[in-house]
């Protein structure tokens, strides 16, 4: 088992509560700010020590209050690549990445060398983390890192903080360095396409507490929670009342939902991308809600409308997003705008 | 003129910048280690701490004196212990000037080095310590070279405070001629003999190192240090 974390920390009215397990070489940690995820890879590292549980890596317990065990950072092999890089300012990039070497100056200086070479750092080894580019900034600190081999890396947010162009590159380097990596990976991100790219198994987090764990396509597909549906992106929910087995109201958008699959008693959400909406011209279909607009935003390549719901309170409920991509506008010039959008059947989420 | 600074007696000031020196160089050292374990402290034990290591600046340095005097006198434990062990005699004495100026001058250097580590940024040691850097070397390797300025400022205050100390030195190590004669106390001691002119050419030489000492202390929180930029 790669990694399994079972932990909880009080941090004031905070309260930390985690427990996930994966087996996967690629994991992601997804969460709004401030719901404890990096708290979480800080434990892992050793950084931050939780108040109570287990905290096992590649079969080996780093951390255990049953046991009163709390195994240094410095002994944990676990490299972590921070949003802000840490580069040690008063240092160069090659004192940077020879900073956590051991052995004999020879081995240390080769060691430097290869890092420099297969990180595309030659010729900058002399400067100061402050001379150099964000991109640069990167591949110094995940050359750091990978000098000393360590059995996992951390990733906690590390694209957050740049602008969208930078973002993609970086991103691109990113998974291009850490393709010969062996270990185990774990990114921890509010970004949904991040994730997504990266992460074979995922960890959704909520106020503290992970509320799913799984493969990530899976979650994507098929959230579960509203939470999580929520993170990966989904922009319309609404509460949903049970009338049988296969038809219940969606209250939030005044409409009656029918659903070939049988809907589960325990479901009281109901969940729908906005990207999903079919547009019908013409006469009212199943699963339709009326199409009436309430503001338009236009984006480069995209539209958002903003659509009231049905029924009567309309004006207090949430509006439900649709967004429309460039490729289709044209259709929607040459046809009018739809009478209808509907919902089709497996696109709709059934959450609790 | 040129006869009088020729007759003068230059003891004091020697006597004054080898004490200020010897306070500074200890005063570096255990300042920095004080400010390195308070600022790791938890916040109970960090208020204690900080209390009892600031009080030497904010008490009257008589009453430090008086502190110390009781504390290292042969009569206590602690002066005859050090006495009968190490034949080392505190009171009234260059050891005394030392000691007196140290402690009056320490929480210069403590509050100055706390200050500039508590500014860095706390993911430059969480990345030593995953790095598998030992504690003490990300002291050395990471927290004082980016804590230079701060902890320079601090030096420098640290030696002009130690230099001038005056209270505390004349209850500890009293006014011995050539022996522990500090520039500070041949001024007080003249003007009580009613010599003006001897307190003023020792006020003119403390006004060129206090002027050094300013200066110095600009060039170093001026420079432009390209290296320990902030993010």
């Amino acid at each position: 088992m790669p990694v399994a974390v079972r932990i909880r920390k009080t941090i004031g009215n905070f309260c930390l509560d985690v427990d996930f397990e994966s087996r996967a070489s690629r994991i992601g940690i997804l969460g709004a700010s401030g719901c404890g995820k990096s708290m979480t890879l800080k434990s892992i590292a050793g950084i931050e020590t939780p108040d109570s549980g287990e905290i096992c890596i590649n079969g080996k317990t780093v951390f255990s209050s049953a046991e009163k065990w709390n195994m240094k950072p410095q002994r944990r092999s676990i490299g972590y690549l921070f949003q802000n890089y840490a580069l040690f300012p008063t240092m160069t990039v090659a004192e940077n990445i020879g900073a956590g070497l051991k052995g004999n100056k020879e081995e240390r200086k080769r060691r430097i060398q290869e890092m420099l070479a297969s990180f595309q750092l030659m010729g900058l080894e002399n400067r100061f983390p402050a001379q150099l580019s964000g991109g640069q900034q990167q591949r110094v600190a995940l050359a750091r890192i990978m000098a000393y081999e360590p059995e996992m890396i951390l990733l906690d947010e590390p694209f957050s903080a740049l602008d969208l162009f930078l973002k993609d590159r970086l991103q691109q380097e990113l998974e291009e360095m850490l393709e010969d990596y062996k270990g185990t990976v774990i990114m921890v991100s509010h970004d949904r396409d991040e994730i997504y790219q990266f992460s074979e198994e995922l960890v959704v987090m909520e106020q503290g507490r992970t509320i799913i764990c799984g493969r990530t396509k899976d979650i994507f597909e098929n959230p579960g929670k509203r939470e999580a549906a929520r993170l990966t992106g989904c922009k319309n929910f609404s509460r949903l009342k049970r009338i049988d087995g296969h038809r219940a109201a969606a209250l939030d958008w005044g409409i009656a939902l029918r659903l070939e699959r049988k809907i589960p008693e325990d479901i009281v959400y109901a969940g729908f991308r906005a990207h999903e909406f079919v547009p019908v011209w013409g006469e009212r279909r199943e699963n339709c809600l009326k199409l009436s607009i309430a503001q338009i935003a236009d984006f480069p390549f995209e539209k958002h409308f903003y659509i009231w719901p049905e029924g009567e309170k309309m004006q207090e409920m949430e509006k439900i997003c649709w967004f429309v991509q460039k490729g289709n506008w044209k259709m929607l010039k040459e046809r009018g705008m739809p009478d209808y959008l509907q919902l089709p059947e497996e696109k709709v989420m059934l959450l609790k | 003129m040129i006869e009088i600074l020729k007759e003068l007696d230059w003891s004091p000031l020697f006597i004054s910048l080898k004490t200020g020196v010897t306070a500074t160089f200890f005063s570096f050292f255990l300042g920095i280690f004080a400010a390195w374990k308070v600022v790791g402290a938890p916040v109970g034990k960090k208020a204690v701490l900080d209390g009892i290591l600031t009080l030497p600046m904010v008490l009257p340095p008589t009453v430090s004196g008086f502190f110390l005097l009781l504390l290292f006198s042969r009569r206590r434990p602690l002066g005859m212990f050090l006495y009968d062990n190490f034949n080392i005699k505190v009171v009234q004495t260059w050891a005394g000037c030392v000691i007196a100026a140290m402690v009056i001058a320490f929480p210069l250097m403590y509050r100055n080095a706390r200050a500039a580590f508590e500014q860095l940024d706390v993911n430059l040691i969480y990345a030593g310590r995953t790095l598998g850097m030992s504690e003490r070397k990300i002291l050395w390797k990471i927290v004082i070279p980016s804590a230079g300025p701060g902890i320079a400022s601090g030096t420098v205050l640290t030696f002009a405070r130690a230099l001038g100390e005056y209270g505390a030195t004349s209850m500890l190590a009293g006014n011995i001629p050539g022996k522990t004669g500090t520039i500070s106390q041949k001024i007080a001691m003249v003007i009580q003999d009613g010599d003006y002119q001897s307190a003023g050419i020792w006020t003119a030489v403390v006004l060129c190192i206090a002027f050094v000492v300013i200066a110095l202390l600009n060039v170093i929180s001026g420079r432009k240090i390209k290296n320990v930029r902030r993010w």
